[in-house]
């Protein structure tokens, strides 16, 4: 690549990461109203006009499947001619493998994608940004999300949003599907970034290109769509209800409604000092019922 | 030329004489390389005696691997689990001897500053721990701010009573905290670190009584040390099962206190497990006028509804000023949450295996950076022991220290569980 002179990097030169729902169980339900290849036109329009903004943005595509997640485009390599071609290629491929990796028994899972690892792929992918030195575009993730929530991946989403909130990149989302998401309402509250669920799907290139495509510093100049109602409360592992009080074991910070004699998740024994500690695998599994 | 030592040097004829005199400091940058820079430092011998420059991401990042060695022998032993909620006193010594220069601009503005950053850090890795700040002064220890949760009211503190002189004295600071730690509810984990900068301690009484004092209550004393290897800090530290370090320039100092900040290794017996009442507050509706408990103001909108006492606060976390609970978000909690689920640490690639060349990826999995060098030479790289994926090593020390996610095992389904 030819070196970039410092006059050119303007402060609206952004590096958009889009984690796109792969998840065949989501799209052939009847819960949208959109097919995936109108869906996949209207995103593809979005993304030229974001490499029509500035010269220097840069658009990175990765693909949330069912069993996996891939990198499926990168606009910094590779020619400017057939970009479509080849992103459409790359994402074929992805999905055909995506498919290969159905287990028999995963039948009977609720269907959410792996939102997890996209997003953690995103954020080393922008760390390396961050490394290449002072000039570098400004980096947001935009998460285009359809799936319901698993709440398996709690802790590791949860993870992902810290370390986004302390390199200080904004996550975006669009929600596609019926329900709102609270793991996605969390992530764009705590990091600083637009959560929207468009009501006509119609017209989703013209939710994006209105909302999310703007660079973050334009976004002050902006009125954007406003966080309301994120609910923060927790909910209890025994009865998996929200509520207002609770009582929190002091070994492994798990949630109850109601004072117990001994946490169900560590074994600790309330009230006395503790003989065992407990294995990783239980307290995670008593971690998944939140 | 010839320089001598100390770097004064002999002018071999009167030409070169007058250009120093001209010039004063100002010098060559040739010449700034030897007096300034001390180039020679920056080369290293190999194992055959011959030189070669330092790799400073290689050394950066073997570092790392040891530390995380360390850390994960010492939580390998089966009674040792983390202390989650922490009641942690920050001893800051502000005798004569912290005026000393030898760290510019004098060793207590290098302290408070990396004091502050690790207020910051501990708060975001322990929402639920509170601080407090003890200083030494004239011989006397005073509790400059008393156990709380809020970052900035530590720094503004801190920030407004920098003025050193008198001695310093360990039992004195010892008694104050061991007063205030014992109020504390039973399950918290009482901790005290202690950034002693004089050479000797100016004590009332017996200090090796105040130490089996604090032993017997179970508070755990680290000092991190400025000038030199004190015998008591050391015996304080073995007794306790604390840490004792002595930082060697400003860089090290900062390293040294931040190793503190995540949750460490706690015996099971130190403190009670125990049922804690929380409150989990939601938000005010927008465009309401109420008092706020903290300030004692009316505000307009925004805040958080004691769901006891039904009071308006501004920021969580934070205890209820009318009824006492503690009020958390579920984010609070998760923030803690990766120190019981660790990543394990990635395995080493040795770099030469010649059979096996074919099956290594090109790429590293998590951020696309190409793992060989050009001239198809393989770079070093790490593998995850669950997933069996490549990653290179910026991302491993990524992963590590800030993600705490495997991206390789949160990207496929069906990995399997290690325990």
């Amino acid at each position: 690549m030819t070196p970039v002179s410092s006059k050119q990097y303007t402060d609206d030169v952004s590096l958009l990461v889009v984690l796109i729902d792969t998840n065949p169980l989501f799209w052939s339900s009847s819960a949208v109203p959109l097919s995936f290849s109108k869906f996949l036109s209207q995103v593809i329009s979005f993304l030229n006009s974001i490499l029509l903004l500035n010269q220097l943005n840069q658009v990175m595509v990765i693909a949330t499947g069912l069993n996996s997640c891939g990198y499926v485009y990168d606009s910094s390599s590779g020619s400017t001619n057939h970009r479509v071609e080849t992103l459409l290629q790359k994402l074929e491929e992805f999905v055909v493998k995506d498919e290969e990796l159905n287990k028999d028994d995963s039948a009977d899972e609720i269907g959410s994608s792996l939102l997890s690892g996209s997003l953690s792929m995103a954020l080393c992918y922008i760390q390396r940004v961050f490394r290449s030195g002072s000039l570098h575009p400004q980096p947001r993730i935009l998460c285009m999300h359809g799936s319901q929530d698993g709440p398996g991946q709690y802790v590791a989403i949860m993870n992902s949003i810290f370390s986004a909130q302390r390199s200080m990149v904004p996550i975006d989302s669009c929600v596609i599907g019926s329900q709102h998401s609270a793991f996605l309402q969390q992530a764009s509250y705590i990091t600083g970034g637009v959560y929207l669920k468009p009501q006509q799907l119609d017209g989703l290139f013209q939710y994006l290109t209105t909302v999310f495509a703007t660079d973050l510093h334009s976004r002050s100049f902006l009125q954007l769509p406003k966080p309301t109602g994120v609910d923060f409360r927790a909910s209890c592992f025994c009865h998996k209800n929200t509520i207002d009080m609770g009582y929190i074991c002091s070994v492994c910070l798990s949630i109850f409604c109601k004072h117990h004699k001994k946490c169900s998740t560590c074994g600790s024994a309330f009230g006395q000092p503790q003989t065992s500690v407990p294995t990783s695998s239980q307290k995670r599994k008593a971690l998944n019922l939140n | 030329m010839s320089n001598s030592g100390n770097g004064k040097r002999k002018p071999v004829n009167d030409d070169d004489d007058d250009e120093d005199e001209e010039n004063g400091r100002d010098m060559e940058a040739w010449e700034r390389a030897y007096a300034d820079e001390r180039s020679w430092e920056s080369l290293q011998e190999d194992e055959s005696g011959l030189l070669r420059p330092i790799d400073n991401q290689a050394l950066h990042h073997a570092q790392y691997r040891r530390r995380l060695r360390s850390l994960s022998a010492a939580s390998a032993a089966s009674r040792i689990q983390k202390g989650l909620i922490r009641y942690l006193y920050l001893v800051i010594d502000l005798s004569r001897a912290a005026g000393e220069m030898d760290i510019r601009p004098s060793r207590m503005v290098v302290v408070a500053k990396q004091v502050e950053a690790f207020i910051r850090e501990f708060f975001d890795q322990n929402p639920l721990s509170q601080i407090g700040l003890v200083t030494i002064k004239d011989g006397v220890a005073q509790c400059l701010t008393d156990l709380g949760g809020s970052p900035e009211s530590h720094i503004k503190a801190l920030m407004g009573k920098l003025g050193c002189s008198g001695e310093a004295s360990l039992q004195n600071a010892l008694e104050l905290v061991h007063e205030q730690l014992n109020q504390i509810p039973s399950y918290g984990h009482r901790e005290v670190i202690i950034l002693y900068s004089a050479l000797s301690t100016c004590d009332p009484g017996d200090v090796m009584e105040t130490i089996q004092k604090c032993k017997s209550s179970k508070i755990r004393c680290s000092v991190i040390g400025l000038s030199a290897e004190l015998y008591i800090c050391k015996y304080l530290c073995q007794e306790t099962g604390g840490l004792y370090s002595v930082a060697l320039d400003e860089a090290h100092l900062k390293d040294l206190i931040l190793e503190h900040a995540p949750p460490p290794p706690a015996i099971a017996e130190f403190a009670i497990a125990n049922l804690i009442k929380m409150g989990f507050p939601q938000r005010a509706a927008e465009g309401v006028i109420s008092i706020c408990s903290c300030h004692k103001e009316a505000k307009f909108g925004g805040g958080y509804i004691c769901p006891r006492c039904k009071a308006r606060v501004c920021e969580l976390p934070t205890e209820c000023r009318i009824c006492g609970l503690t009020l958390v978000s579920s984010p609070h909690l998760a923030r803690s949450y990766h120190h019981l689920f660790p990543v394990t640490p990635f395995d080493d690639v040795a770099p030469l295996l010649l059979p096996n060349q074919h099956r290594r990826p090109k790429n590293c999995f998590g951020c696309q950076q190409s793992l060989l060098n050009p001239g198809n030479m393989p770079v070093r790289c790490v593998t995850c022991p669950k997933c069996k994926l490549f990653f290179c090593l910026d991302c491993d020390i990524y992963i590590h220290e800030s993600l705490h996610n495997c991206p390789g095992c949160e990207s496929l389904r069906n990995t399997n569980p290690v325990d």
